[in-house]
């Protein structure tokens, strides 16, 4: 039994981009900070994010599911489905009864020449702000503190879907702050 | 559905009481930890639970009021006592053919299929296993027989860190796929708050702490501030745990309100689960009925979850 799964396992990849028949394994596997801080459940969130992001996952892409996530990381099954309810939420992914839960949407990805002029006004301020006598930390919570600012700023202006994550994370930094 | 229900449960052993006046309502479709140190009661509440104990005083039901160690309640329980016991001599495959016949319901392609995936041979004595391995192979018998609740006493407690991480994977993975509910009993806090969704903590025989690990997290924060006298409004907060070095305290806080602006001069912090443990395990008099104050003021909502 276990020859015959080797020998199908390339085929059935091949087969269920077309046929779709089973699903195929998911492009990702999730993992856990050890440490306390972020929740476990927004630490999956982040990661689909992150995969999307850096083009790991696509639309229609299949995300590992619960029994996988959990036996996998050995975590309460809620709090994957917490991550995925947070996923469709966010319109990321959708789910399929019976199926799995499915990569929906897309996040806005800024193009290489762009991401390369916004890096470099970036590490001109880095330098502004190091010959101002900012160290490391300092740029980081200035830059923090300024992006919550910014963001809250924005969501006043025009409230929709993404502010209540943002009055979210906003709390939470105020917390460790 | 209430998975398991106690009220002024107590049991005496001679001239020691185990439990004491132990009154509880966990719902069903829960993962509970129950949480406590050596000789806290863990073990004779479960015992009771499964009817291996009959109480002193009190009454428990579980899976919504079935008689522990009824015909009804043997069949929807799943038992692993402490330390899996198994038969030594007998062969993996031996110990499922036992199983079998010891119970009324059954499912012999899962255990088998469950034993291909951990790579454990059939034909492998029960002795020459490893720890992890045992404590797995313990686990596919009480998952084969597909209860409603599997009630497990200590179950990681003789594992390595690489076992206890397969053996609670493979655990959550029955959970994810069987929706049962799971009472384990561990004195391992550092890893309860990626598993447990409900908490019970005992100690020395008496019910400190119940409820649902979000509805107490939620009631529970770290306050940092200034040491020396402490300006806080001790209607509306408990203070569990103090920890005071010269020019500063921690304290952890059991708070009424959810949305309680923080103390002036005091800077909030989220409590880890084991924070909140910890605390309570210092002090034994700290208990889940707070003054009445607080459980007006919250609705009685985190105190009697």
């Amino acid at each position: 039994m276990t020859i015959d799964k080797g020998s199908k396992s390339e085929a059935d990849i091949v087969a269920s981009d077309t046929a779709n028949s089973s699903p195929a394994a998911s492009p990702i596997a999730f993992r856990l900070d050890p440490g306390p801080g972020v929740p476990t459940y927004l630490q999956l969130v982040h990661q689909v994010e992150q995969s999307l992001r850096l083009g790991y996952l696509k639309e229609g892409d299949r995300l590992p599911t619960v029994k996988e996530a959990v036996n996998a990381l050995a975590i309460n099954p809620n709090t994957v489905l917490k991550a995925y309810r947070e996923l469709e939420h966010r319109g990321l992914a959708i789910g399929r009864p019976g199926q799995g839960t499915f990569i929906a949407g897309t996040l806005r990805r800024v193009g290489l020449a762009e991401q390369k002029a916004l890096r470099k006004d970036l590490l001109d301020w880095l330098r502004t702000a190091e010959d101002a006598g900012l160290d490391a930390e300092g740029m980081e919570a200035l830059f923090a503190s300024s992006l919550r600012d910014f963001l809250d700023r924005r969501d006043e202006k025009r409230p929709r879907r993404g502010g209540r994550r943002a009055v979210r994370s906003s709390r939470q930094a105020g917390e460790v702050a | 559905m209430k998975l398991m229900e106690t009220s002024g449960l107590t049991k005496r052993f001679r001239r020691t009481w185990a439990l004491r006046d132990c009154t509880l309502a966990i719902p069903a479709g829960h993962v509970v930890a129950l949480v406590g140190p050596n000789g806290a009661g863990k073990t004779t509440l479960l015992n009771l639970a499964v009817g291996l104990l009959r109480p002193t005083f009190g009454r428990i039901s579980v899976l919504g009021g079935e008689k522990p160690g009824s015909v009804a309640a043997r069949r929807r329980v799943g038992f692993v006592a402490q330390d899996a016991p198994l038969y030594g001599h007998l062969p993996a495959g031996d110990m499922l053919h036992l199983a079998r016949n010891l119970n009324l319901t059954w499912d012999e392609e899962r255990a088998r299929d469950r034993l291909a995936d951990l790579g454990i041979p059939l034909a492998r004595k029960v002795r020459q296993l490893s720890g992890g391995q045992r404590a797995q192979l313990a686990l596919t018998v009480a998952l084969a027989k597909r209860p409603e609740v599997l009630i497990l006493d200590e179950p990681l407690a003789s594992l390595d860190p690489l076992a206890r991480h397969d053996f609670m994977g493979s655990l959550m993975a029955a959970v994810a796929e069987d929706g049962l509910s799971v009472v384990f009993s561990s004195h391992v806090v550092s890893e309860l708050e990626r598993i447990a969704d409900y908490l019970v903590v005992l100690n020395e025989g008496r019910l400190q702490l119940a409820g649902e690990v979000d509805v107490l997290l939620g009631a529970h924060h770290i306050l940092t501030g200034p040491g020396g006298e402490m300006a806080l409004d001790s209607k509306r907060i408990a203070v569990v745990q103090a920890t005071q070095a010269g020019a500063q305290a921690h304290l952890l806080v059991r708070t009424s309100a959810a949305d309680q602006p923080d103390p002036p001069g005091w800077l909030s912090s989220p409590a880890t689960l084991e924070d909140l443990v910890l605390a309570y395990l210092r002090d034994p008099k700290a208990s889940v009925l707070p003054g009445p104050d607080l459980t007006a003021a919250a609705g009685g909502q985190a105190a009697r979850a």
